[in-house]
């Protein structure tokens, strides 16, 4: 892991790992919306030690804008070796199932957007037979909740997508991770009341350069006792589940 | 649905969640407060403070304010923690630019390895940029290198009615005089410029000396300025008149020595129940920590990490004085009235309510940085007594006095309950900075110690 290229980089989570990639001394380019804020987030990493950063500026909520972002990279950013997709957007679950426009908005944020983007650069990695995709998905995917199903549907089809795609790397040697955090106290969730309790955005971001370091694991949950806590919702039975307002 | 509605709709969910659980660092007054805005880049900052009622807001930064200078009861904060980001520096010349939520142990961390250090650095590592310049906090080096706002070469300054304002020597140099000591009350600090210090690398070359009472400290202070950049001292306040206490002084060795790289200490993990510290407990701690230092004069290279911040190798230390929390006191007397201190200390070691070691420095004579800034020339003591209600109050009122009649004056960043007459007095500019606060902005402090509501 020497070229990482970050998608969503101005969220809470990319630029706590953002930070570890520079102090490890890597090459990055980074991709977010606002020119303004990248042009914040470029001088902090190249002052703590990354060796490049380049940034540019799109909505990759936008899919007609990918071809753009893909082309860019693979002209000033050329043998990159993984790709990190860490952006998203969480509604308030009682926006999201009241408006169809809104509903819509958010599965293509986190959904059709990502598969799309990440389509491209996994037949760019196909052909190198290297490097590792890398997307930042959710516990909330695991399982449909009263509370956040809108969200969780989106992320857990994004964790179903990059499953096959593992599967299809496989033979190339391209490594795929599906990263599903617990809540986390980034900007994403400041709404939520109970915020405080959250995981630390640092905590998950030394968890995630770990995994993207290591050979394994394939499916990462961050911090680790959810993938335990994730074990016991996903058994109980539905007759049950569907009581649960939580 | 269009985005903004969507974002207004999030924010009415959110301003329900009360947040109750920001305190200062001494625990009291516990305050609740309406809501806690925690923008994470510095283009959110004009929108919080446009839509903000009049005196409704206060930056807040990492909570080292012991009392109520960093709070808000009842109305809103803006945690500049995410604004941490180093926007840029010259190797040449050791300026650098950071964001206001940069903390001073990032700031070490980043450039030590590159041969820069803090050029003013308080008591702890564990403070923001912007705390830094709102305090105009000083370390052991005052004598020498004044206060941290000496350092800061320019900032912008968020204010809500003039948008991003550039403040150094040459432009709106009254509005950066006011934000230093300000106590975050003439704006959200975007970005500020800071001058490092060389160094050669993180060793200091150290000496410990004890002494018997105050007129030996000060003799000590004063042969040692000149030769020292660190002078401080550490004193048992249960001896009265004559504390015995433990000079330390210090220089940058000038070698680079081997690499250091602090380790994280151990945590507290919850508030120690109030009995644990009674005048015995502390009393024999005092004693123990005098005889291990007691000897003799000892020379030796210290990393910076233990010279700096002792009490920073225990995370969340300030939970040893239990539930209720605990109340700093620290004052300047001047130097032409130091039968005051001694008074001070007598009163203190009579109430038998002083606690761990006090601190004790000789601060220098050079002007102050800012309009509201504490030091000044003359010694400056600092204390903790456990919250104890009434009597702890009582006691400090008591020192007050002293205080007042020596003609010297409380640090702001300690302070939980002085008065508005103590404040008055002790800085007589505060009529002056009056019309430099940014009025969306409005603390604890400030509601408490002058008659502005």
């Amino acid at each position: 892991m020497k070229k990482v290229i970050v998608l969503g980089a101005t969220s809470g989570m990319a630029m706590e790992v953002q930070r570890l990639l520079a102090h490890r001394g890597c090459e990055l380019l980074l991709v977010a919306r606002s020119a303004e804020r990248l042009a914040e987030v470029q001088p902090d990493l190249s002052i703590r030690g990354a060796k490049q950063v380049l940034t540019y500026p799109a909505d990759l909520a936008s899919v007609q804008q990918h071809a753009a972002i893909f082309e860019f990279a693979r002209r000033n950013f050329p043998d990159f070796d993984t790709v990190l997709l860490a952006y998203g957007s969480m509604l308030d679950q009682s926006i999201s199932q009241s408006s169809v426009d809104a509903l819509l908005e958010e599965l293509q944020v986190n959904y059709v957007s990502a598969t799309a983007i990440l389509t491209l650069f996994a037949s760019d990695l196909e052909q190198r037979q290297t490097g590792c995709i890398a997307a930042i998905t959710s516990v909330a995917g695991d399982r449909g909740r009263r509370s956040n199903y809108v969200y969780g549907s989106a992320k857990g089809a994004l964790s179903l997508f990059l499953q096959g795609m593992r599967s299809r790397l496989y033979p190339a040697g391209v490594r795929v991770i599906t990263i599903k955090p617990g809540p986390t106290q980034t900007p994403m969730t400041d709404h939520l009341t109970s915020a405080a309790r959250f995981a630390k955005p640092e905590q998950v971001a030394r968890d995630i350069v770990r995994a993207l370091e290591r050979r394994s694991p394939d499916i990462l949950y961050t911090p680790k006792a959810w993938r335990y806590i994730m074990g016991v919702v996903e058994h109980i039975p539905e007759t049950i589940f569907k009581r649960l307002s939580f | 649905m269009s985005g903004q509605s969507a974002t207004s709709l999030r924010k009415q969910t959110s301003s329900s969640a009360p947040n109750t659980r920001i305190l200062s660092w001494g625990r009291y007054p516990k305050i609740a407060h309406q809501f806690v805005h925690q923008p994470a880049f510095n283009d959110q900052i004009p929108e919080i403070m446009k839509t903000a009622a009049p005196g409704s807001l206060l930056p807040y930064g990492l909570g080292r304010s012991y009392g109520d200078s960093c709070l808000n009861a009842g109305r809103e904060l803006v945690n500049c923690q995410r604004l941490n980001r180093i926007l840029g520096f010259d190797e040449s010349t050791g300026m650098v630019r950071c964001e206001s939520g940069v903390s001073l142990s990032d700031i070490i961390d980043v450039f030590l390895p590159k041969g820069w250090f803090l050029p003013v650095t308080p008591g702890t590592r564990f403070v923001t940029i912007g705390g830094a310049i709102a305090n105009d906090v000083h370390g052991k080096n005052h004598h020498c290198a004044g206060t941290f706002g000496v350092h800061v070469r320019q900032i912008a300054l968020h204010r809500s009615n003039d948008g991003l304002v550039l403040c150094n020597a040459n432009e709106n140099a009254d509005m950066l005089r006011a934000t230093i000591g300000g106590l975050g009350l003439t704006g959200v600090i975007a970005w500020a410029d800071i001058q490092l210090k060389r160094v050669a690398g993180p060793w200091i070359d150290a000496e410990t000396i004890p002494f018997q009472s105050l007129s030996e400290f000060l003799d000590l202070s004063r042969e040692s300025n000149d030769r020292f950049e660190y002078t401080v001292a550490w004193l048992d306040c249960f001896a009265g008149k004559n504390p015995r206490g433990i000079f330390f002084r210090g220089n940058h060795a000038t070698e680079s020595g081997k690499e250091f790289r602090p380790k994280r200490g151990p945590k507290l993990p919850f508030a120690l129940p109030a009995f644990t510290l009674n005048r015995y407990s502390v009393k024999a701690f005092n004693a123990a920590y005098y005889a291990i230092h007691s000897g003799k004069r000892r020379s030796s290279v210290e990393p910076y990490n233990s010279f700096f911040y002792p009490l920073d190798s225990v995370r969340q230390w300030n939970l040893l004085y239990g539930k209720q929390g605990f109340l700093q006191y620290q004052c300047v007397i001047p130097e032409t009235n130091l039968e005051a201190l001694g008074e001070l200390l007598d009163r203190i070691a009579t109430s038998g309510m002083g606690s761990f070691l006090g601190v004790l420095k000789q601060f220098g004579a050079a002007p102050p940085a800012g309009l509201l800034s504490f030091p000044r020339p003359g010694l400056t003591i600092a204390l903790d007594f456990a919250m104890r209600g009434e009597r702890t109050l009582q006691l400090l009122q008591s020192l007050d006095e002293i205080v007042l009649r020596s003609g010297g004056a409380l640090y702001p960043a300690k302070d939980a309950r002085m008065s508005q007459a103590l404040f008055e007095t002790s800085f007589p500019n505060w009529r002056r900075f009056v019309p430099y606060i940014d009025p969306k902005m409005s603390s604890s402090f400030w509601r408490r110690v002058t008659p502005v509501r």
